[in-house]
């Protein structure tokens, strides 16, 4: 089915997240929306989707103009969208999930959930997708869930199929497999709208990549386009895709963690006697994907999390059962996953936000009165130590974009002398630009003598940044491997595969069949070219 | 590609709350109850009028009974410990065993210390269920709005609505039924403010149901000395439902009366039970409703009205309460008085929670509560050791205790009380 949007406009008030927007996507074709995060990506598939209304403009499927008045509509036309929060009711099993909206009955309004699982099988079996269709979902792996999605959008016989960013909460191994389908899609005339941030993969599968700026469609491109001109039409001005660090010079051991355990109130072990060492001038990246334990290490460390046994040692000094306020005092610096609920207050000012946690010492603080001229002069020199891009620093931080949010809250935890830096997650829904910044001023505490920790989901920027990579699967540490570990290896260890077993595989499918990297239109640049 | 899974290398003991638990009751029925218990027999009659044919009355000496009752659940007790020990939980039917045996013990101990040496097991179950009847139908109300994502504390003014207006339409009409009808839709207009408010308005939804039940109680008892104690002859002797035996069914010993000797309303129960419980669960409608409960968004990107369900849930909610309400003046009171519903709404929502947001969980605790109810009855009547004051808390211990620690950790609808709003 050809799908085409015409001048599509969205305003949220005097905010316009989609500006004149025209797309053609033709039958049987992957096309992939490209654009940073809030770029208006995902409001565009909302309209598409009949979530939204359109302030202006047009939708045509084959030619005939059509109007949502919601998914219904879109869905009854042959449009089917797996969203990048899966909407599955997690208590449900598959078949319940599929059937939904959709259900058979019996006389009387009895549901038949015999048709559903047939139909279930049938899709299965095509894609080779091994899902059983009376399995609880919230027992399923994300990979699988998100395949019950997929499933969800077939049974409705979907000729258009909108992938809001599904490789997010994938490993590399379920991403190649994803594309593999979204291939087998296409062979069987399904067209495909993905939505993606990640060049690797838009690359790898798209037939044409139209790229979205600012609600604005920028350019329309094809996979050809190298990764660095695809990353600075995204940003709209030339990026450094490198960050070229120099090696690390590790000095003597600073943290030490030994059989640290975590059992959350439900009974399970979410962390499970994790042992490792930082030392002195080196970045320790946390590899894995989400839910594996990183909550939960990182916020042991902090000691918001309480701990069920193990020890943290920096610099020799115990911090497990000392309160948070003395563990941030001998010296961690900690930037939370979520900026915006446990990073920042949000309703306060930038300058406030700058000192929430230096508040009570000097020089902005002494006994009950802080010294507010020093806050200012603070805030004065992070913002432009940082390039926080503000016109004032009264505005509150929610005024900001992620992207210098981020830099907020990094201003903040680098403005103290450290002997420990922690971040989570440091450039999630960050631009490309401030990544790019903020991972130099990662490697620049780096080679201050700070001991690093890096926790960080995206494959690419854990390799940009770790000196030794640790891999956590189900709570455990499944392995640490050098810096330089290559892509497939560390996506099979995340798998849960063991280390040596990794190595092995990785070496023998090298030799044996070319990796998906190495798929349409190779110039064999990827491994200096990745964004994000 | 093979995944080698990791297992965890420690081990989680579970929680002690169950051998504590246990160990606390098997300790009372031993010592109190047994060695500091009465040498009198307790006497339990199981036949009641009517019956088609005698069972022999029960007797079980006080102490004897207790301290064999006492070894038993101590065994119980230090088996659980062990278990523990070993990482696992007790098998929920010995905590069933342990609960029947503790309840038992407790009866025993009470009637044989009373200055009447006997009560009737028949009544105390069939009396239970009676009492259970308005707890039955609120707690369904209860679950059909919830499950469909809209807390519903308005359970007791749709009971104390239900009553009133059974009792004054059932008064003037000299009609039971139409009572009955007048009553559902009482409730039903109750429900349609806490709708209207916390769906359409979103005002919350808790805020929105106490205020209901202050409402409801307010207007019922203003109308109730302004109108109805004027000409009571006219406004407040409502004509009473009948009680339907079953022939020949009804005669069997204990399950005849509690199955087959029950107002219109006491069937109606039954079916509304059912109903529900197939609806929910075996029904389109069933899936609907509880998909937009637990995930909203999910329901309505697959083109499912959420907001619509949740209304007519909460107003459908209304109408079981409302009858179930009527039960206080069309079957068990002659007339109505103020606020006859008594708190019933707020354990019927304790019962929602204790039931697990299922229907027939929800009903066996109602039974539950009304037995404890029922039971308070009967041992003041007979005089028993126990202060009647206490004796009277007795349904809200066993309603706490249930709530709070009995039934372990219960997961409600994961979207309950959480308003549905597009962006």
């Amino acid at each position: 089915m050809k799908l085409e949007l015409r001048g599509i406009s969205k305003a949220f008030g005097s905010f316009y997240a989609n500006k004149d927007i025209d797309l053609t996507v033709d039958d049987a074709q992957i096309h992939c929306l490209l654009g940073e995060n809030g770029a208006g990506k995902s409001t565009l598939m909302n309209v598409l989707y009949g979530l939204y209304q359109p302030t202006e403009g047009q939708i045509l499927l084959d030619g005939k103009p059509v109007e949502f008045s919601g998914p219904g509509d879109a869905m009854a036309a042959g449009i089917g969208m797996v969203h990048q929060h899966f909407m599955l009711v997690p208590v449900f099993t598959v078949a319940e999930n599929i059937a939904l909206g959709a259900e058979t009955t019996k006389a009387g309004g009895v549901l038949d959930l015999q048709v559903t699982r047939k139909k279930i099988r049938e899709i299965s079996d095509r894609y080779g997708f091994d899902v059983d269709p009376d399995a609880i979902v919230e027992d399923l792996p994300v990979g699988v869930q998100q395949r019950v999605e997929i499933i969800k959008a077939l049974v409705r016989d979907a000729r258009i199929l909108i992938l809001d960013e599904p490789t997010a909460v994938l490993t590399p191994q379920e991403t190649d497999e994803l594309l593999d389908i979204m291939r087998q899609l296409k062979a069987n005339g399904t067209s495909i709208v993905f939505i993606s941030h990640k060049l690797r993969e838009v690359r790898a599968v798209s037939d044409v990549i139209t790229v979205i700026r600012r609600g604005e469609v920028i350019d329309s491109v094809s996979p050809q386009a190298s990764t660095t001109e695809l990353a600075n039409l995204m940003v709209g001005r030339a990026v450094e895709l490198n960050l070229n660090k120099a090696a690390a010079t590790p000095g003597a051991a600073a943290l030490e963690v030994r059989d640290l355990s975590v059992v959350d109130p439900a009974g399970t072990t979410t962390l499970d006697s994790v042992s490792f060492t930082i030392h002195e001038g080196e970045i320790l990246a946390v590899a894995g994907v989400q839910g594996n334990g990183q909550t939960e290490l990182t916020e042991a460390i902090l000691g918001t999390q309480p701990v069920t046994g193990g020890s943290v040692k920096l610099a020799g000094e115990e911090l497990v059962g000392k309160s948070v306020k003395s563990i941030l005092r001998s010296g961690l610096g900690f930037v939370p996953e979520d900026r915006s609920v446990h990073g920042l207050v949000t309703q306060f000012s930038i300058e406030e936000n700058l000192v929430l946690d230096l508040y009570d010492r000097p020089p902005f603080g002494k006994g009950i009165s802080m010294n507010l001229e020093a806050i200012k002069k603070n805030a004065k020199e992070q913002i432009e130590g940082f390039d926080v891009r503000t016109d004032n620093p009264l505005n509150p931080a929610s005024s900001l974009s992620g992207g210098n949010q981020q830099k907020v809250v990094m201003a903040r935890e680098l403005s103290r002398d450290l002997k420990l830096f922690i971040a989570s997650q440091p450039t999630r829904g960050v631009d490309v630009g401030s990544i790019e910044f903020l991972h130099r001023r990662i490697v620049a505490e780096r080679d201050k003598g700070t001991p690093v920790m890096i926790v960080s989901t995206e494959l690419d920027e854990v390799m940009e940044l770790a000196d030794r990579i640790a891999v956590l699967y189900k709570g455990r540490i499944n392995g640490i491997v050098p810096g330089d570990t290559s892509r497939e290896v560390l996506g099979l260890m995340m798998a849960g595969v063991s280390q040596e077993e990794a190595f092995a595989q990785a070496e023998y499918s090298k030799a044996d069949n070319e990796p998906v990297e190495a798929q349409p239109a190779s110039e064999h640049d990827n491994q200096e070219g990745e964004a994000q | 590609m093979t995944a080698t899974t990791l297992q965890p290398a420690i081990n989680v003991l579970p929680s002690k709350k169950t051998p504590i638990i246990l160990t606390v009751i098997a300790v009372i029925t031993f010592f109190s109850f047994g060695l500091l218990g009465n040498d009198q027999a307790a006497h339990f009659t199981l036949n009641s009028a009517g019956d088609a044919f005698e069972l022999p009355e029960l007797v079980l000496p006080g102490r004897i009974t207790n301290i064999v009752f006492g070894v038993l659940l101590l065994a119980i007790a230090a088996y659980s410990w062990m278990q523990r020990k070993q990482g696992k939980a007790l098998a929920t039917w010995m905590i069933a065993v342990a609960a029947i045996l503790f309840v038992l013990g407790f009866l025993v101990w009470v009637v044989s210390g009373a200055n009447i040496n006997s009560i009737s097991l028949a009544s105390l179950l069939a009396g239970g269920v009676v009492l259970a009847v308005p707890l039955v139908f609120g707690s369904l109300s209860g679950v059909l709005s919830e499950r469909a994502g809209v807390v519903n504390i308005a359970i007791e003014g749709q009971l104390l609505g239900g009553a009133f207006t059974a009792a004054i339409v059932a008064s003037v009409t000299q009609n039971a039924f139409a009572g009955l009808i007048a009553a559902g839709l009482a409730g039903a207009v109750v429900s349609l403010v806490l709708a209207l408010f916390s769906i359409k308005y979103v005002v919350n939804q808790i805020i929105v149901g106490v205020v209901l039940n202050v409402l409801v109680s307010g207007i019922t008892g203003f109308l109730f000395t302004t109108v109805m104690q004027e000409d009571p002859e006219l406004f407040n002797s409502p004509v009473h439902l009948p009680v339907v035996e079953i022939p020949l069914l009804s005669a069997i010993p204990v399950i005849g009366p509690i199955l087959f000797k029950q107002s219109v309303i006491g069937y109606l129960m039954y079916l509304a039970v059912f109903l529900v419980w197939f609806g929910l669960f075996k029904t389109k409608w069933g899936l609907r409703v509880r998909a937009v409960g637990e995930h909203p968004k999910a329901a309505d990107t697959l083109g499912i009205k959420v907001n619509s369900i949740r209304f007519w849930n909460v107003t459908l909610g209304g109408i079981v309460a409302g009858i179930g309400g009527s039960f206080f003046t069309l079957v068990a009171i002659d007339s109505f008085t103020k606020e006859i519903s008594g708190g019933r709404g707020f354990i019927a929502l304790a019962a929602v929670i204790f039931g697990r947001w299922n229907p027939i969980g929800a009903f066996l605790a109602a039974l539950l509560f009304g037995f404890a109810d029922n039971l308070q009855v009967i041992l003041t009547i007979i005089g028993t050791p126990v202060p009647s004051q206490f004796m009277a808390m007795l349904p809200y211990l066993v309603t706490i205790f249930a709530v709070a620690g009995l039934v372990g950790r219960s997961r409600g609808p994961a979207a309950a009380g959480e308003p549905y709003v597009k962006e």
